[in-house]
């Protein structure tokens, strides 16, 4: 007998599609994720400073009024990065699945009031779109008949002080760490603290600035699979706390909620490294389609 | 005098005179009663260009109150929607010409370069920080808004708003101070960080 092949393909809508992203952009904009909510609880509990301390209790608040009264967390509700997994057992019908997600975002930000941010001719006369499509739109393909959605909206003042280099290979950890820390001490207030920090190590220039994305809509709390990784997650946290930056930068023990680290095999010459700043107001929404 | 201070706030109202910025230190919490206008990247730059043509400004500088904001729509019934601030420093190479011509408080996100700060000691004005993120509880501030100018900015368009209990907090005081640099030297456990060190902000100017 021969192997037996999966023949069968499931069918997905544009229009499924369409309706979900409006409806993740929406709660994105509205519900703070519970783990980032603990994560500022945690802070809040811990902080030293009490001019931070107050900082903290009042961005609960806002996420307490942003929920009930669904005015958004943020005016910045950000670019809209939709990572989607596509299983390679499925296909979409209906139309294309880029559309689809910009359709999706223009419904979710028109019909849920949120901010247009997005403006086109970039270098020149950089005119608002005015629903903040096109989204930044990234599709991996994976096994099974699944369909997984994930919807960032990214907020401008921490996506400005993104940074990334090319370390010499033997630079390690120790020019990881220094990285790191210059780029959140010379962001101080800008990128909204306390953050998630989101690192990417390995792969080539532009799938590190990726990873370094991707880390930032992992769970705060939740540790790298990999013991060595998930060791340096919790150094580099303990030493961005002792900046002394702390939340909104008027000092104190809590500059960070998280620093998430996602790895990649490299080539022989290199060491890629790019640090993505998520902001307090971390928001992601998922869902399986 | 536009500042009163009243069980336990400091509360400020434009306009604002020498004397009121006088009083105000780093570290201050205050609450802003009355109107301040709002202007970002998109306003500043026709706001300049207007001051170099001397052509008439879209608000009065005198006395008044810049909010760095961009709000996102209301939905019906509601007069703004999320109001946090964003970052200031994007606005530096606009803001002393506006403190020269008598702008006495500016709210917004993040420090501010050497040359605002210098501004703001020989103008006798003061940038506060409102808390970046809170936009839904700032919203709750704002009883009125219109858009007064540039209304083809959307967002970026000029905006009066009429706040009350608005909260902010002092960052560059007209002394010379500066919060986000204090606090941080006071929070820094230097133990823990080891080799690393700051590169001073003149060392990189420079």
């Amino acid at each position: 007998m021969a192997t037996e092949t999966n023949t069968r393909v499931r069918e997905i809508h544009v229009d499924d599609i369409t309706k979900k992203v409006a409806e993740l952009c929406e709660q994105a904009a509205h519900v703070l994720p519970d783990d980032v909510v603990a994560g500022l609880r945690r802070a809040e509990r811990s902080e030293r400073s009490p001019l931070a301390k107050q900082v903290l209790v009042e961005l609960l608040e806002n996420v307490d009024i942003s929920k009930r009264e669904m005015i958004p967390l943020c005016q910045d509700t950000g670019t809209t990065v939709v990572m989607a997994e596509v299983g390679q057992d499925v296909h979409i019908v209906g139309g294309s699945l880029r559309d689809a997600i910009n359709a999706g975002v223009g419904k979710g930000y028109t019909e849920g009031y949120l901010r247009a941010s997005i403006v086109d001719h970039p270098f020149s006369t950089r005119v608002n779109t005015k629903n903040n499509t096109p989204a930044v739109i990234h599709a991996e393909i994976v096994p099974g008949d699944g369909f997984h959605l994930t919807v960032v909206p990214k907020g401008g003042g921490c996506e400005n002080m993104t940074k990334f280099q090319i370390m010499l290979p033997g630079r390690g950890k120790e020019g990881i760490t220094e990285f790191v820390l210059r780029t959140i001490e010379e962001s101080g207030g800008n990128p909204c603290p306390p953050l998630v920090v989101g690192v990417g190590v390995g792969g080539s220039s532009e799938y590190a600035m990726f990873l370094a994305k991707k880390a930032i809509t992992r769970r705060v709390g939740e540790a790298s699979a990999d013991e060595e990784t998930a060791q340096f997650e919790r150094e580099l946290l303990e030493k961005v706390n002792a900046l002394g930056v702390g939340p909104q930068a008027v000092g104190g023990t809590n500059t960070a909620m998280a620093v998430n680290i996602e790895t990649y095999p490299t080539h022989i010459t290199s060491l890629p490294v790019a640090v993505n700043l998520q902001c307090h107001s971390a928001r992601s929404k998922h869902a399986d389609l | 005098m536009s500042l009163v201070k009243q069980d336990g706030e400091i509360r400020l109202s434009p306009p604002l005179t020498d004397e009121d910025v006088a009083q105000l230190r780093v570290g201050d919490h205050v609450k802003f009663y009355g109107t301040m206008y709002t202007s970002r990247d998109a306003a500043h730059r026709r706001i300049i260009a207007a001051i170099g043509e001397g052509k008439p400004l879209p608000y009065p500088l005198e006395g008044q109150i810049i909010y760095y904001v961009g709000p996102s729509p209301a939905r019906p019934g509601r007069v703004a929607g999320s109001a946090g601030p964003t970052t200031s420093m994007r606005l530096d190479p606009y803001t002393p010409p506006l403190l020269a011509r008598g702008l006495k408080a500016i709210i917004g996100k993040g420090g501010r370069g050497s040359e605002v700060k210098k501004a703001l000691q020989q103008h006798k004005a003061v940038y506060l920080i409102a808390i970046g993120g809170a936009g839904a509880l700032l919203s709750k501030t704002i009883k009125q808004l219109d858009v007064i100018a540039y209304e083809d900015l959307g967002t970026e368009s000029v905006k009066k708003l009429e706040v009350e209990g608005f909260p902010a907090i002092v960052c560059c005081d007209m002394y010379g101070g500066d919060l986000l640099l204090e606090g941080k030297e006071q929070y820094r456990d230097q133990a823990v960080l080891g080799d690393y060190v700051s590169v001073p902000p003149a060392e990189k100017a420079g």
